[in-house]
């Protein structure tokens, strides 16, 4: 049972945002030197990192595929990532679906012809978790993958959209998902709009649906400038400190 | 590969044709056979065929502490067994991603749905019921999913409620039964050499770049999962979402024919 629990005051949500605003996000690449690729994102109070390993060898040998580079995906939630208990370290059911769901976001954008016999291996660890952690990860990972090098025909953004009494919303954070009538995370492929994920419960309509896309598709201008401006940022840098001379 | 090449060939023909393997049409389920109360020492339980796709689901309800974020409700487990006897594909060990999702995603739409009714699970302060429900496949023939959903809602509609009496749970005598509230049906599509189809074999789950399953009642979308590494557009969904709330009319006949309402 839904708690009684006004989250839209007088067209405000709690923490000041219209239905259709995005928390502040904040993507920095290049934060773990071990990794191929990397990246750090902050998303309203999500904190979360994410790093690339690979293109290695797959293995165990057995999973390896002789035309195509398999992709691992881990998602994790730090056991100290949220106000409540103590959480389990590593993989719940949860993380299980999460991680086979991003995988596949991922499969779908990597050149994985380029790499037979390979994996290439996408950690993904919630440091704070607010609510939509799966697509605030699926987009800081697309970034670390960026960075890495590793070809890709897209880079994903991803955010979930919702539905508050009867408001279709965007970017739900932990207090609103708890008390949402919906949530609805979705991944995008920006160049073609194509859709690589689409989870959804709760109780929506069919007109809801449409317009909790459309919401999606153009928040995701948004994400996909700040995902480049992260890519683009550590070059800008030193561009500037050679132009200082 | 050759002979991949070969049947990706013939599906697309037969597609062509808007004909499957089976002679189906692209939007056409395979045969749906229900039965319930067919394992009588579980609470609920129901048998379906979904063409050669066999599966028993049970209901077992038991006693237990209510989870902290919901004190006053019941709990729903739902776990999912690709028992080795059912396929090649399929070995014995913990359960694998794909059989967490296929639970994870027939419990998403029971429980938003609200097929059983929670907050009549409620015990006393500390002690509340557990519904627990187990999808067992012994002939694996592609999309668990909806033959997951179709025998957990069966099962649980026809489910009988234990008794709490001087700290004992009595299970036989004259008994209600479990309090339920919704039906919720499930579609599942896959794209099949760039066509969706409805109720994909596993012969065309083969050969399937991507995945959808709507699942709703008769008014709401209720839940849904993309899977596989492909992509859908926003218009496949859209299209899929209309046939889902079109074909989940018959799947709900189906339903309430099982259970005898």
């Amino acid at each position: 049972m839904k708690a009684k629990m006004d989250l839209i005051v007088n067209g405000k949500r709690l923490d000041g945002r219209g239905p259709e605003d995005l928390r502040e996000i904040k993507i920095t690449s290049n934060v773990i030197r071990n990794a191929a690729g990397s990246a750090y994102i902050e998303w309203g109070a999500n904190k979360i990192i994410s790093a690339v390993y690979g293109p290695r060898e797959a293995l165990p040998k057995h999973i390896s595929d002789p035309d195509k580079a398999i992709i691992k995906c881990r998602y994790t939630m730090a056991p100290f990532s949220s106000l409540e208990e103590h959480g389990k370290p590593g993989m719940n059911r949860r993380a299980v679906e999460i991680s086979k769901v991003t995988a596949e976001v991922f499969e779908d954008v990597i050149l994985v012809d380029s790499f037979p016999g390979n994996e290439i291996s996408i950690f993904i660890e919630v440091l704070q978790g607010d609510g939509g952690t799966r697509a605030a990860g699926i987009t800081c990972a697309a970034v670390a993958l960026a960075t890495s090098g590793i070809p890709m025909r897209d880079m994903p953004y991803a955010v979930s959209a919702g539905r508050i009494g009867e408001s279709v919303v965007l970017d739900l954070n932990k207090i609103e998902d708890n008390y949402s009538e919906a949530d609805m995370p979705v991944a995008i492929s920006p160049r073609t709009g194509n859709i690589n994920l689409l989870q959804m419960d709760g109780i929506l309509t069919r007109e809801q649906f449409r317009q909790a896309i459309g919401m999606v598709k153009k928040a995701g201008e948004t994400i996909t400038r700040i995902q480049k401006e992260a890519l683009i940022k550590p070059y800008q840098e030193i561009a500037e400190k050679y132009m200082e001379g | 590969m050759q002979i991949r090449a070969i049947t990706e060939e013939y599906l697309k023909s037969r597609y062509s044709r808007n004909l499957r393997d089976d002679n189906r049409q692209l939007t056409e389920y395979r045969k749906i056979v229900l039965k319930t109360g067919i394992v009588p020492s579980a609470e609920g339980s129901a048998e379906i065929f979904l063409g050669n796709t066999h599966v028993i689901t049970g209901v077992k309800i038991g006693m237990g502490e209510p989870m902290p974020d919901t004190p006053e409700d019941g709990n729903l487990i739902t776990s999912n067994e690709l028992l080795p006897m059912a396929s090649e594909a399929f070995d014995a060990g913990p359960p694998s991603p794909e059989s967490i999702e296929i639970a994870r995603v027939v419990d998403r739409g029971i429980r938003a749905a609200g097929v059983v009714d929670m907050s009549k699970l409620f015990i006393e302060a500390g002690k509340v019921w557990e519904v627990f429900i187990d999808v067992h496949v012994f002939n694996y023939d592609g999309n668990m999913f909806d033959a997951g959903t179709l025998s957990a809602v069966a099962a649980l509609l026809s489910a009988r409620m234990p008794k709490y009496e001087d700290g004992k749970v009595i299970r036989e005598g004259s008994l209600g039964r479990l309090p339920t509230g919704n039906i919720v049906t499930s579609c599942t599509y896959a794209k099949v050499v760039g066509k969706v189809v409805l109720d994909p074999d596993s012969n065309e789950e083969a050969f399937a770049s991507s995945r959808i399953t709507i699942a709703n009642d008769e008014q709401y979308i209720r839940a849904m999962q993309k899977g596989l590494s492909g992509s859908f557009t926003q218009s496949e969904i859209e299209s899929a979402i209309e046939m889902s709330f079109d074909k989940s009319k018959t799947l709900r006949e189906i339903i309430k024919k099982a259970v005898g309402d």
